[in-house]
């Protein structure tokens, strides 16, 4: 296959991820920011930042050998 | 009704980009007809898998099953655990060797190359037609809801998605349905995790989960338990929230119905079809099987969740539409109010009530109004985009399989045999394009008449009852015949309609519920009614398959090698570590389940 999809997919949460922290981070004071009393926006786009990194990593782990 | 602020509408751009994108990238790789139906056949197995899982995914699964774990608690993981898990393991052992060893590019193609040409034109009819009316379905459900709690445009809502789907799928053909469904996967994992995380952490973990839920049951007439156990109250129909007894159950949905649609429907097949070799194929469903048995935490446990919750003190959810009406008491004192809505009456606007006089839920709305209510702007956009995606996934997963049946077994077949590749290439994205205008034109039909796809819905589960009792036949009995599978499926589907036709559920009327041949029966549930029907569908196929079979001449024992069990060779794996064997993965993947089962007995 020419596409791994390991890139785009980690392509994808790395960039949520990263939307999601920022977003997190500058509008936790803000009311509704956080209904239930986490900073769910913050914690879970750090965890989607983490898997994306991980996506893309593995694919060009795999993608690394065969170069000449 | 919901503010979706901007930062919700990026994700779903986000997404949107993304998924446009795989297509693009994948378009050059499709320059064969196989490439674009089958994806070369090239696919490694965990891709598959997950694509396998995915395809199924649509609205059913992650509305239908958060409704259900609403109406019947923990019981409805009977539809994985009981149902697809088993049914996963046993087309992956058993079938797979014939799917993929065949080589044929469908399922109707199977039935053709084993039985005989009238059994394929019957399943390929039924099946394309099937299939763009579910998707359409399924089109409807999604501009239904995003109208309702949104307030966007139904038509806006359902032109975007099929467009883009159509998109990505006219592009890179079965490839990008299938890299488009992994990506899916991830998002509805990720999307849905963290409500099932707040939700469970509102309500005091599983032990404030089942004392709230003790409440609801004894609320509806059940001993307490009965919304957090799957099996303890299944000894008799009257004792459980799904009213069906362990028998029915287990004939019913884990046998027939699972059995059926996991093993026969070209719509998960082709996925592992689609699969670079046959130990990958084969070992599709059984990746598919591993997070597949941990969804029911994913979606329903939301709908549990929904019935019994507070809302948090600043959640911008309850919108005026569907929130209830102030001084109506969504259930009755002893069971706290969640935030599933009620049913609301069209013509007075006024809560619906059953016969006894309780306020009748919004089921559907459980799992999205849990979202509504936990999810700050951020994460809303994270949870919604993961909803569109699975109506998205289910939706790619019809059209994929209608293109390919369409060309291969309809158009090939019987319009013009014998083109050359390029031109049933062309009539591939032709039918994507038809496939999803049908699919269009059906969700308008549904918005227009309910009643209709309510119908069309009935007569697809006729058709598909008896099924797995041909495949298993053709599969394991070399002695069964075409006229004999031919008979049987009529048989089945004729035996459906008519049990269905002379019973009723209980408390139902006469209509597209049953009983519209005179009520002979009646059943505590719908669902067991449903099981019923499908047990009794499957018995008929069986044995009438092997009586015409046994009057009629067999074809001669060559003409089956890789078609039949005992006249194929049986297959090797070609595994680099032991516990890739996918004998090795069923074990594990059964041993999971029953593990399951025993800690939510």
């Amino acid at each position: 296959m020419t596409l791994d999809v390991r890139m785009p997919i980690g392509l994808f949460f790395v960039l949520v991820g990263a939307l999601l922290t920022v977003y997190g981070a500058v509008t936790r004071h803000e009311p509704g920011a956080s209904p239930t009393g986490v900073p769910i926006d913050m914690v879970w786009g750090a965890v989607l930042l983490a898997f994306g990194i991980v996506m893309v990593m593995l694919a060009r782990r795999a993608r690394g050998p065969r170069r000449p | 009704m919901t503010h979706v602020t901007g930062i919700d509408y990026a994700v779903m751009v986000l997404y949107f980009a993304f998924v446009l994108g795989i297509g693009v990238l994948l378009r050059r790789s499709v320059k064969t007809s196989e490439d674009f139906f089958l994806s070369g056949r090239a696919i490694p197995a965990w891709v598959t898998g997950l694509a396998f899982l995915s395809a199924n995914l649509g609205a059913q699964e992650v509305i239908g099953m958060g409704a259900s774990g609403a109406k019947y608690g923990i019981a409805t993981s009977h539809f994985y655990w009981i149902g697809a898990i088993p049914a996963m393991v046993f087309i992956g052992l058993f079938m797979m060797p014939f799917y993929y060893g065949s080589r044929a590019r469908s399922v109707p193609e199977y039935l053709k190359l084993r039985f005989d040409e009238k059994t394929r034109g019957l399943n390929a009819i039924s099946f394309a037609t099937m299939t763009v009316f579910s998707s359409g379905i399924s089109l409807y459900a999604m501009g239904k809801l995003l109208n309702l709690l949104l307030g966007w445009s139904f038509d806006a809502s359902i032109l975007v998605a099929a467009g883009v789907v159509l998109a990505y799928i006219f592009l890179g053909g079965l490839t990008s349905a299938i890299y488009n469904e992994v990506l899916q996967f991830f998002l509805i994992v990720f999307g849905f995790a963290p409500l099932v995380f707040l939700g469970l952490r509102a309500v005091g973990g599983w032990a404030g989960l089942s004392a709230r839920l003790a409440g609801a049951a004894v609320a509806n007439g059940y001993a307490p338990g009965a919304y957090t156990h799957s099996w303890a109250f299944m000894d008799h129909a009257a004792h459980n929230p799904v009213g069906v007894e362990w028998f029915g159950l287990v004939m019913g949905l884990g046998f027939v119905l699972s059995f059926g649609y996991w093993c026969t429907d070209f719509l998960v097949v082709q996925r592992a079809m689609a699969a670079n070799s046959m130990t990958a194929a084969r070992r599709t469903p059984l990746i598919a099987a591993l997070p597949k048995m941990l969804f029911p935490f994913l979606v329903i446990f939301p709908g549990m969740i929904a019935l019994v919750v507070t809302p948090p003190a600043t959640s911008r959810a309850p919108s005026a539409q569907v929130a209830p009406a102030p001084g109506t008491a969504v259930t009755t004192a002893a069971a706290p109010a969640g935030v599933v809505p009620p049913k609301l009456d069209p013509s007075t606007g006024a809560p619906l009530r059953d016969a006894r006089g309780r306020v009748v839920l919004d089921y559907d709305l459980a799992t999205p109004m849990l979202l509504l209510n936990f999810f700050p702007a951020g994460l809303l956009g994270l949870g919604l985009t993961a909803l569109l995606a699975s109506f998205m996934s289910g939706m790619a997963g019809n059209v994929t399989a209608f293109n390919t049946v369409w060309t291969y077994d309809l158009y090939q077949s019987y319009l013009r045999p014998g083109a050359p590749d390029a031109h049933y290439l062309r009539m591939g994205r032709i039918a994507t394009v038809a496939g999803i205008a049908i699919s269009i034109a059906a969700a308008y039909v549904a918005a227009s008449f309910n009643n209709i796809m309510d119908f069309l819905q009935l007569v697809f589960a006729f058709v598909n009852a008896p099924l797995f009792a041909t495949f298993a036949l053709g599969m394991f009995w070399k002695r069964a015949t075409g006229h004999g599978a031919f008979a049987g499926l009529v048989a089945g589907t004729l035996a459906a309609a008519a049990h269905h036709g002379l019973s009723l559920p209980a408390g139902a009327s006469v209509g597209v519920k049953g009983g519209y041949l005179g009520v002979l029966a009646t059943f505590p549930s719908e669902l067991a009614q449903t099981f019923w029907t499908a047990i009794v569908a499957w018995v008929t196929c069986f044995l009438v398959t092997i009586l015409v079979s046994l009057v009629t001449r067999p074809r001669p024992e060559a003409e089956l090698g890789g078609l039949v069990y005992g006249l194929t060779e049986k297959p090797r794996d070609m595994v680099a570590h032991w516990y890739e064997r996918p004998a090795v993965l069923a074990a594990g993947v059964l041993g999971l389940t029953v593990l399951l089962n025993v800690v939510f007995f």
